[in-house]
């Protein structure tokens, strides 16, 4: 009797990382609750400038000329990409932790013993997803809320100088918050825990910074990952925050922290 | 061809495994024998590095499994417990694993058509039944084509056809060549599938034998007489060299033949109700090798 009806020598093929990658993102695309999510980050990226120009365009005559004069257009382009963070955030977790809790990872590390490329695979598909949607729903929104706004002229031109570093790098930003949670996700094993530890670093440390004294605040708050990273979304000069460079290599540089941390931990320890 | 060679893990100071030796040879179904927490599935993950082992090591045709090239080609491995993302299809689950080692879709729907899940390979695995759920498991063990299949309690949860089903696979698979490890706490279904025993209580190796060798020593005979003058039965039995237990006015006589029993009661003019041959089950002997290494014995009420 022949159970397995291909001969072997038809199947032969050893674990490569480029087929771990196409593995994940097989993965990725084939869970329902991924899409939403992924579509919700598009759909408020891009949805929340419209509103937030819409809004400010019918009630632009009752500002008052000094409001109009500090007005940025920059603002409300980029306010729909603080709000997928969340949805980026809490998927990166999800990307390792669903694996976790539904046993799905013994099936990945009996296929991967080796691990490391699974978590590799995981990195650069999710990175690599986040930044092709993020982007062009940034330039979708930025433009869309221009054209909004230049009703009153209050627009921002994208040639003015740092805008169009913002605007890319809003989708950086949401980039490397999603390697970041994975690395996060990764090391805490668990839906819950990992979504709450992606929150208080992102949400709930910044305005504790608040308690300390100002001088403290000042030196220490420029360095939280969200501080810095967000630095890139900025075109106006404060001399407490990182330059926008400088404050994006920083926020990867505890993106590939979190990711180290995460990959020693994955070799080492028991499924 | 699996090779454990003093095998050992800790969690805690709770030791799994105790020192497992233990060969798994081609060609042939071998049973892992033990009850409920002896140590069958910690055994199972460390065959695929899924766990470390604290001391030991394992070995999977000739090197420890993590550092197999192609390790789907080399062990197919279906996990007691689930090991499947609950909102992906079977097809999509069975695709990315198969496509960390390049195998094909052809592949992935020939095996969804073997494990006879084609109606429902769209739907999402979490709301298969625990029967779908094993078949499930067993299609991903296949993936690879590998030449050696291990299961954990493969049978768990199948209705009678699919027992069947896996009782015939299994020995197909051994018919190959292929080396098939299945663990199962029952006694009655390895002695119908399995030819080789792996006996296991809370880690430790107690019995590594031929399926038959073990049924022919663990069969203990016993005969069971009735009598109104049991004591001066039991007494001349006793005389003979048996073991005599008194349950409740029914004598459990074992060392002698009901034959015996029978002679030596007419030559002390005992008045017998009942002679009655028993054979212990294999159920039976399985329980009476591992009584002792029970991780959860209950403990039996005072009379």
């Amino acid at each position: 009797m022949s159970t397995l009806a291909v001969p072997a020598s038809a199947l032969r093929g050893r674990v490569t990382q480029l087929r771990v990658v196409h593995s994940e993102w097989t993965k990725l695309r084939s869970v329902r609750s991924t899409r939403w999510s992924l579509l919700v980050a598009t759909v408020l990226t891009i949805g929340f400038p419209i509103l937030a120009s819409t809004v400010i365009s019918s009630h632009w005559g009752s500002r008052s000329p000094h409001e109009r004069a500090t007005f940025n257009g920059l603002d409300p382009a980029l306010i729909g990409s603080q709000i997928a963070q969340l949805a980026i955030g809490i998927l990166g977790v999800l990307v390792i932790t669903a694996e976790y809790s539904t046993g799905m990872i013994r099936a990945t590390f009996t296929a991967v013993p080796k691990r490391l490329p699974v978590l590799w695979a995981k990195a650069s598909v999710f990175a690599v997803v986040t930044f092709a949607l993020m982007l062009p729903s940034v330039l979708v929104a930025f433009f869309a809320s221009q054209s909004i706004l230049s009703r009153h002229h209050a627009n921002i031109a994208w040639s003015h100088p740092g805008v169009a570093r913002a605007v890319i790098g809003a989708a950086l930003y949401l980039t490397v918050i999603a390697v970041m949670t994975l690395g996060i996700g990764t090391i805490v094993r668990n839906t819950a825990g990992g979504i709450a530890t992606f929150a208080a670093i992102f949400f709930v440390l910044p305005p504790l910074m608040d308690v300390l004294p100002a001088s403290w605040n000042n030196a220490i708050s420029p360095y939280l990952p969200g501080n810095a990273g967000r630095a890139i979304l900025s075109i106006t000069h404060d001399a407490n925050s990182l330059s926008p460079w400088a404050g994006l290599a920083l926020f990867c540089g505890y993106a590939l922290a979190a990711l180290g941390v995460a990959a020693v931990l994955l070799v080492r320890r028991d499924t | 061809m699996i090779e454990a060679n003093g095998l050992t893990k800790d969690y805690g100071d709770k030791r799994a495994v105790d020192g497992l030796s233990f060969e798994v040879r081609p060609g042939i179904v071998t049973g892992f024998l033990g009850p409920n927490g002896s140590g069958k599935s910690t055994t199972m993950r460390l065959i695929l590095g899924l766990d470390r082992p604290t001391s030991g090591a394992v070995t999977v045709n000739g090197r420890p499994y993590r550092f197999h090239a192609a390790p789907l080609h080399e062990v197919g491995a279906l996990l007691e417990a689930r090991s499947v993302h609950t909102g992906r299809s079977a097809r999509n689950h069975l695709l990315a694993l198969a496509q960390t080692h390049g195998i094909g879709r052809s592949r992935v729907d020939e095996l969804i058509d073997l494990v006879g899940l084609h109606d429902v390979a769209g739907k999402r695995a979490g709301q298969f039944s625990l029967g779908m759920g094993q078949r499930l498991g067993i299609a991903t063990a296949l993936l690879g084509d590998p030449q050696t299949v291990m299961l954990d309690e493969p049978v768990n949860g199948l209705d009678p056809e699919g027992i069947h089903w896996i009782r015939t696979l299994l020995k197909g698979l051994a018919a190959e060549g292929r080396t098939v490890f299945v663990s199962s706490h029952l006694m009655s279904e390895m002695a119908l599938t399995a030819d080789h025993l792996i006996v296991i209580g809370r880690g430790k190796l107690i019995a590594d034998t031929s399926v038959a060798d073990f049924v022919a020593g663990a069969s203990k005979k016993l005969v069971q007489v009735r009598s109104p003058q049991a004591s001066t039965l039991a007494d001349v039995l006793t005389g003979l060299g048996a073991t005599v237990i008194d349950v409740d006015g029914v004598l459990e006589v074992s060392g002698l033949t009901s034959e015996q029993v029978g002679e030596a009661a007419a030559t002390h003019q005992v008045v017998l109700h009942e002679l009655t041959p028993l054979q212990a089950s294999l159920e039976e002997a399985f329980m009476d090798l591992t009584r002792g290494d029970l991780e959860f014995a209950a403990i039996e009420a005072a009379p």
